[in-house]
């Protein structure tokens, strides 16, 4: 089945995202990626130290896998703006995820700051990818800026409490012609694999991997999750119905 | 509005009455809770919460590791003078003491942060004692400048500022902010602050706001246990953070829990906080506060610090010296109290990858 995940002219075989935030150890991160074939993995600039390789985030990233860094960190547009910069520099990548956050308690993404800077940074050249709160007339407007793709949120980050923002997400994957990838809040595998069979484009996954007792094996599993989920997708799955379907129908008789 | 409204509306409190009418049902209902109210983390405070330090530690460990993952952040004091003009009694840097004093001339703050960027660390938390003559905001802010050159965060803990004074130091390159009030109580803190401009209660306990309007990145707050029963002070350090972090969202909030350390003096702990009342502190903080970082300075000892990593701990200081050039100059000043852990930085980081953690030493970006 020739089913490449498209964005900004890459293509990609794998739809599982995966972030580097909480992991024990870097020591784990390559084998993470190696058992769940994620291609993009992204990075938070505040954590990538140029200084000690040893513990520099980047130096356990395999070759091949497409490098996205974020603007964790970022309470503005400007601060995000500034960070991409940086990032490229220290990097080496052109993608960035914009992620705009000035409520600490609940870290939800500020989308109004979010679109300003996604507008500065793909006029800059980058390859914009925007973590939102799910909105469509939002995701409308980040694709006016020129965003490779969006991703809101399942729920907030951290609480890996499902898909609990999915009636919105489906409404954005029903009518935005950009990938749509659920990023933030997925806690288990069965969470991605709703995701994709809802139609998103991918997922990004970090807590719920880094923080299991075996990030290694959680990965792969996620890995499935995402591939089965999109599996069915395309495989166009029966609807849900609220009653039993009799085989003999009761308006048989009519025919 | 202030905190002062705050801490206004629960001065006259019958924090006695209501610690010692706290039922187990109560607790198991409180722990049940997503969200806490302010009277909920009292609650947690009491002597019945002590039959449940179990569960609520595993309820602090999985909120904090759904909230900061498997990674502690270090970072180390940098005492840039001892010089000071108050009278506080509980500290070796009472101007009454006879104690060697000492500022870093620009030269040694360059000595003492090559020494320390040579273990690794990025984030530094600067430190002086309370003297506008001898470390006046301008000697602090060419300090920061010179640290710019070696780290990626550097917080301060200095006396009090104004707003503009904060601002300054932000665009100086500040990005942190650690300022205790000691204690919330109004009268204690006149009976033990004898002397000295540190005796204006009231521009104390505004300072940190005043940081979070000068838009300062991370405002860590605290009170030092030991002054005054610990279960009101804990209970004000709390709704003080949860004050800051719903009036300025965009600022990281973080607690820290010092506990008196033996200095220069003859003060003696008024009440005393054990082990068992510190870990109650944390962990109810974490079950009120899930966002908030909490903070383990070396003032406690390393078995302590070891156990407490993963139930809600999210910075460490490392390799520390309260004195002035204690880490890389011979003619040193004196400190400000004994540390408890005196391991380095390299045996810290190899602790926390043993427990299964990831020491972070950087985790900001000068922008």
């Amino acid at each position: 089945m020739d089913d490449k995940l498209v964005i900004a002219g890459q293509e990609l075989s794998s739809r599982l995202f995966i972030g580097t935030g909480k992991f024990h150890s870097h020591r784990v991160i390559p084998e993470v990626i190696n058992r769940s074939g994620a291609q993009v993995v992204t990075v938070a600039l505040r954590r990538v130290n140029l200084d000690y390789p040893e513990e520099n985030m980047l130096n356990y990233i395999p070759d091949g896998c497409i490098i996205m860094p974020n603007t964790s960190g970022a309470r503005n547009a400007e601060e995000a703006v500034r960070i991409a910069r940086i990032a490229r520099a220290a990097c080496g990548s052109n993608w960035i995820k914009i992620e705009v956050i000035n409520d600490n308690k609940y870290l939800l993404p500020d989308n109004y700051e979010t679109i300003k800077a996604t507008e500065i940074l793909v006029k800059e050249g980058f390859i914009v990818l925007p973590y939102m709160s799910p909105d469509l007339i939002d995701a409308r407007r980040l694709r006016d800026a020129g965003a490779a793709a969006v991703m809101p949120l399942g729920a907030p980050i951290g609480t890996n409490k499902g898909l609990k923002a999915r009636e919105l997400i489906k409404i954005m994957i029903d009518e935005i012609d950009l990938p749509v990838i659920v990023d933030a809040g997925l806690g288990r595998p069965s969470h991605a694999a709703e995701a994709m069979e809802m139609g998103a484009a991918a997922v990004l996954v970090n807590t719920a991997i880094a923080t299991a007792d075996d990030p290694v094996a959680m990965a792969e599993a996620f890995s499935l999750a995402v591939k089965a989920g999109r599996m069915a997708y395309l495989a166009g799955m029966g609807a849900v119905k609220e009653y039993a379907e009799a085989s003999s129908p009761l308006t048989g008789f009519l025919r | 509005m202030s905190f002062y409204d705050v801490y206004l509306k629960y001065k006259g409190f019958d924090f006695e009455g209501f610690l010692n009418s706290v039922t187990d049902s109560q607790i198991m209902k409180i722990l049940s809770k997503e969200k806490l109210n302010d009277l909920d983390f009292l609650a947690l405070l009491s002597d019945k919460a002590k039959e449940y330090l179990e569960p609520m530690a595993i309820k602090a460990r999985q909120l904090t590791l759904k909230n900061f993952g498997r990674a502690i952040l270090l970072y180390t004091p940098l005492y840039l003078s001892n010089y000071c003009v108050n009278q506080c009694a509980y500290c070796g840097f009472n101007c009454k003491n006879k104690i060697a004093r000492k500022k870093l001339s620009l030269d040694e703050v360059r000595k003492e942060a090559e020494a320390i960027a040579s273990t690794g660390l990025k984030h530094i938390l600067i430190l002086t004692g309370e003297s506008r003559k001898h470390t006046p905001v301008s000697y602090i802010k060419s300090c920061v400048e010179v640290l710019k050159d070696y780290f990626s965060s550097i917080s301060i803990e200095v006396y009090p500022l104004d707003t503009e004074e904060y601002a300054e130091l932000i665009e100086a390159g500040v990005d942190g902010l650690t300022l205790y009030q000691e204690t919330y109580d109004d009268e204690l803190y006149m009976e033990v602050h004898l002397k000295g401009p540190k005796r204006n209660y009231r521009y104390r306990l505004d300072a940190p706001e005043r940081a979070c309007m000068a838009s300062m990145r991370c405002v860590n707050i605290g009170a030092l246990l030991g002054l005054n029963d610990w279960q009101k002070e804990a209970f004000f350090t709390g709704l003080h953070a949860s004050y800051l972090q719903d009036k300025y969202p965009d600022v990281e909030i973080s607690v820290s829990l010092p506990r008196l350390r033996p200095h220069f003096g003859n003060f003696t702990p008024r009440s005393p906080v054990s082990d068992k009342d510190l870990v109650q502190i944390m962990l109810a903080i974490r079950l009120f506060m899930p966002r908030a970082g909490i903070t383990i300075s070396t003032r406690e000892r390393p078995q302590l610090r070891d156990n407490l990593i993963g139930l809600g701990v999210t910075k460490l200081s490392a390799g520390s010296s309260t004195q002035v050039g204690g880490h890389a100059i011979e003619d040193k000043g004196d400190g400000q109290f004994d540390i408890a852990d005196t391991r380095s930085v390299a045996q810290i980081r190899d602790m926390l990858y043993s427990k299964g953690f990831q020491p972070v030493f950087k985790d900001w970006q000068a922008i």
